[in-house]
């Protein structure tokens, strides 16, 4: 394509035949954005340019079809003095005082951790963590956010293990501790399974880097692995199609990782930016040289001028709208004075990671990328970086989604003597979604660096910030795609609920949202109210709750056919803990602590995990969102852990009281005697939302009551932490062994 | 005076902040060396930190052992400076033929992260003195090749010599023979061990303080002597 029998397809070419027909579509462009980009230019593309515009006007780069939607995550956001960078950034960034700054982001690698679960799971989790880096922070540690189809399918016995593997191997490698996720199983995820990483990293106010490119004459260097036909799916169409494809053979399209090579990166980059040597930086992603070099010369309002035959290649043969599309792994780009290049490079190279000084800022605002002296792109950054097509794709409400609304589960059978609630409790317990997860998180590091507080499987991960004074933050993950299935915008509030909630019973204050927006395919208007609709209850939520969204990231296309996922948008609560010595863990440890239920709970069983175990059924309405009894909550739970009040704390969600009575038990080594104040199936089962199990400190019950009082939130007192068994009064006990075993050989079982 | 105990960072190592900090609250002086310096800097000890050296593409250890700051260690070893090998720092002094035998993949072929009981069975050594013998304590595995493996006479002749200082209490977690967990040189100064005492400091963030004897051993020593 690029060094044919006549040379590249320069601007100068392009120019002059501006009639040769160019493979646009199989690019993935439209004809309309095809002409829009010639009408832009004046002329038609050169082969580079043309690659240019495919990757960053694609879904994936450009937001095309969600960004207006968007929006409102910033037109609604509630007002913030804690965020120092916002969406827009390659992640937010959140004050969290003395001095500190906390950055965090999710991102999906949904479609390539099924076509190769290993290698696509593991380059999701280095992409995350240079996100994090490029925003002058020290990542510090990661989640997984894992969905997949049924436990018990053949092909989840494909992905699953691999995606685990994969981010095993590149998460241990790399030295981040993996501190919490998830981990659920529905049909719907079948052929379409959802791995989506968070990075957290911390930094010092100063350290705050930004994608920008300015300075006329600054030097710009490519630093990291070398480039290689890694993820060049398009870039073999172009190829192929317009000169009968010659130079490149058809590529696997899903990157490799080198958590090795990413492990020098980061100590490089940190160590660049302490030497006060870096003016801009922007890590190589999804559309690689395109993306950095676009985005850069955008953000800092300038041009710049690349020549891409400086670009150290690791297959020699590659042409330049190759090198241009390549998603080779684990390679940054920053911007130097020239009298620090030499210093920049002297780092580097003490790290043993390859930099080479491929080009220079200009004022001329223009991107001209030359390949052996000939140009070959001349465009202005803003048309590639921001300048794509924005849709208003048709949305309207599903068919059937009256009649899912109206398929209440009121209708089911229900458990009522003891003997059946014990065994509804067991049957729920050991279903995979809510089985032991050990299987895979003993898989990952959660040790190293030596300030992991808290992790899975506890209700959010917990980290020591600064080791003198206790700082610390907590992080939690949370979706449910039944709930959004059924109504999409109570369901993203019902998420954001769940993780915000689950950082609170740490004792933490929830301070920043981060999301990750999974649907079908957006030209489907019924995914399109979906998503929506999820995005009007997310920004609404974030509003209500005072936790303004500070980055994040959309998966479209998430189907097979015509059967698109359940709506899944994933959500990322960001806390911080004053001290993480006050903090607060699931586990029922201390003998004779009251065990107290915050909270009101209503028969809810839409979407329910009793509904889908026990029945297989999916319908009717999902709990009812209380935004206002989440914030109660949350304010309650950090004043008592403060006060040191709380010896245990669990977020009651997924199958309800039953579960979340049985994990804590589990986790304590503690049984616990209770006695329910109505209907024990609805108290057992039902997941009202809002709701907290907490034991209380010996000798603080009076002042806990006063504080849920003060607090306006309803608090049950249940019974007492003690014994072997977990112990319904008048109904029904379970030994804990038999918990154990019901909980814990599951997934050992399914994989192995 | 304190004791100044090194800590080698290879590139890919990850846990030498961890084991600096051990260090560091077990009362020493925590003194960085660099892969590719040579010259101990006048250090009493060496801690070989855990983490995958040079990413532990080729077998794990086997670039490591070759790394310029080696040709001082080596040496220095074998006149009887205390180094203690954790997990990597493990595999590296087998690859350089400090600690006798080897280490594979798990027996599981995964990955392990857990907590679990370790037996100590040498508190001869100048990294066990704290602990009493037969002494349990809790510290962290996590490897993914942590099997250790030698020869049957060998073995043999490591139990002869009480050169097994550090065993699993429950039944070897990675296919490890006899259920050995850490292991010394004939000397005695030289320690390897797969599970992580520097991740058991501090039960704020590790399931206790069990690990830090490993370093209050050394540090104690190290200013009596």
């Amino acid at each position: 394509m690029s060094a044919g029998p006549d040379g590249p397809d320069t601007v100068a070419r392009a120019a002059a035949t501006g009639d040769r027909p160019q493979p646009y579509a199989e690019l993935g462009l439209t004809s309309d954005e095809y002409q829009r980009i010639r009408q832009m230019l004046g002329r038609r593309p050169s082969d580079c340019e043309l690659a240019i515009y495919s990757v960053m006007w694609s879904e994936h780069c450009s937001y095309k079809s969600s960004r207006r939607h968007l929006r409102q995550f910033a037109d609604k956001a509630p007002p913030s003095d804690t965020l120092l960078a916002g969406i827009g950034q390659n992640a937010g960034v959140v004050d969290i005082g003395q001095g500190y700054a906390v950055t965090f982001k999710i991102e999906s690698h949904n479609h390539p951790s099924y076509v190769e679960p290993f290698q696509g799971a593991a380059t999701g989790v280095g992409g995350i963590v240079r996100d994090i880096l490029a925003m002058g922070a020290r990542p510090v540690a990661v989640m997984d956010a894992l969905r997949f189809g049924p436990a018990d399918a053949p092909d989840t016995a494909r992905v699953l293990p691999g995606v685990v593997g994969g981010i095993s191997f590149y998460g241990n490698c790399l030295g981040l501790p993996n501190i919490g996720g998830e981990l659920a199983f529905d049909p719907c995820y079948a052929g379409n399974p959802l791995v989506n990483a968070l990075c957290v990293g911390v930094m010092r106010h100063e350290d705050l880097q930004l994608a920008a490119a300015s300075g006329e004459g600054n030097k710009v260097i490519l630093f990291g692995a070398r480039t290689g036909p890694d993820g060049i799916g398009g870039a073999s169409v172009l190829a192929s199609a317009s000169f009968g494809g010659g130079e490149s053979a058809k590529r696997p399209s899903v990157q490799v990782g080198d958590p090795f090579m990413e492990k020098l990166l980061v100590e490089c980059c940190l160590e660049l930016g302490a030497a006060g040597l870096v003016k801009g930086i922007q890590d190589l992603g999804a559309a690689g040289i395109s993306c950095a070099t676009a985005e850069l010369a955008e953000g800092g309002g300038s041009g710049m001028a690349i020549r891409l035959d400086a670009v150290p290649l690791r297959d020699p043969s590659l042409g330049p709208a190759e090198i241009l599309m390549s998603e080779s792994q684990e390679r940054m780009m920053a911007i130097a004075a020239p009298g620090d290049v030499e210093r920049f490079l002297a780092i580097c190279a003490r790290w043993e990671v390859p930099a080479t000084v491929i080009g220079e800022v200009t004022g001329a605002g223009r991107l001209e990328l030359t390949w052996h002296g000939e140009l070959v792109v001349d465009i202005a950054p803003e048309t590639a970086a921001h300048g794509g097509p924005v849709y208003d794709r048709r949305a309207a409400r599903p068919a059937g989604q009256d009649a899912l609304a109206a398929d209440d589960p009121a209708a089911l059978p229900r458990p009522s003597s003891g003997g059946e609630l014990r065994a509804a409790l067991l049957s729920l317990l050991g279903s995979p979604g809510l089985a032991d997860k050990t299987w895979v998180t003993q898989q990952y590091d959660r040790h190293v660096r030596g300030d992991t507080v808290l992790a899975m499987p506890e209700d959010a991960g917990v980290l020591r910030v600064d080791e003198l004074t206790g700082l610390g933050v907590a992080l939690a993950t949370d979706g449910n795609g039944q709930y959004c299935l059924l109504d999409p915008y109570a369901g993203a509030q019902l998420a954001l609920a769940e993780a915000y909630r689950n950082v609170a019973a740490t004792g933490a204050r929830p301070v920043a949202v981060t999301n990750c927006l999974n649907f079908g395919s957006p030209e489907d208007p019924a995914v399109m109210w979906q998503f929506t609709e999820s995005v009007r209850g997310l920004a609404d939520g974030c509003a209500a709750l005072g936790t303004p969204v500070t980055g994040g990231n959309v998966s479209f296309y998430n189907q097979t056919g015509q059967a698109a996922i359940h709506p899944t948008p994933v959500v990322g609560v960001l806390g911080v803990l004053d001290d993480v010595r006050r903090r607060v863990a699931m586990g029922f440890g201390q003998p004779g602590a009251q065990v107290v239920l915050l909270g009101a709970t209503r028969a809810e069983f839409g979407g329910s995990a009793w509904a889908q175990v026990a029945h297989g059924h999916l319908g009717g309405r999902p709990p009812a969102v209380v935004l206002d009894a989440e914030r109660a909550a949350a304010s309650l739970l950090a004043a008592a852990a403060r006060a040191g009040l709380l010896a245990a704390a669990h977020d009651v969600s997924d199958g309800g009281l039953a579960i979340a009575l049985a994990e804590s038990c589990l986790a304590g080594g503690h049984g616990c005697r209770v006695r329910l104040p109505g209907d024990e199936f609805t108290f057992l089962f039902s997941e009202s939302a809002a709701r907290v199990v907490v034991a209380v400190v010996p000798g603080s019950e009076e002042q806990f009551s006063g504080l849920c009082a003060a607090h306006g939130v309803p608090a049950a007192v249940l019974g007492t932490v003690g014994g072997t068994s977990l112990e319904v009064t008048g109904s029904f006990a379970i030994p804990l062994d038999e918990l154990a075993a019901a909980h814990r050989g599951v997934l050992p079982a399914l994989f192995g | 005076m304190t004791a100044r105990v090194g800590i080698v960072t290879f590139p890919g190592s990850l846990d030498d902040r961890d084991a600096a900090r051990a260090v560091t609250r077990a009362g020493g002086e925590a003194v960085p060396l660099w892969h590719a310096d040579r010259g101990l800097r006048g250090v009493d000890a060496v801690v070989l930190p855990g983490g995958f050296s040079y990413g532990d593409y080729l077998r794990c250890g086997a670039i490591a052992r070759f790394a310029p700051v080696m040709a001082d260690l080596v040496p220095a070893a074998r006149a009887g400076l205390p180094v203690l090998g954790i997990c990597n720092g493990f595999q590296i002094l087998c690859e350089a033929h400090l600690l006798p035998g080897a280490l594979v993949r798990n027996s599981g072929l995964r990955f392990i992260d857990r907590c679990l009981r370790i037996r100590v069975e040498d508190t001869g050594t100048p990294w066990t003195r704290d602990y009493a013998p037969g002494q349990e304590i809790t510290l962290v595995l996590k490897s993914g090749e942590g099997a250790y493996l030698a020869g049957e006479a060998a073995l043999a002749a490591m139990e002869d010599q009480g050169q097994v200082v550090v065993r699993y209490c429950d039944g070897s977690p990675n296919g490890s023979a006899r259920d050995i967990a850490g292991v010394r040189n004939a000397a005695g100064n030289v320690v390897g061990l797969m599970p992580h005492p520097e991740h058991a400091i501090d039960p704020l963030t590790g399931p206790g303080s069990d690990g830090l004897g490993f370093f209050t051993s050394a540090v104690r020593q190290l200013v009596a002597g």
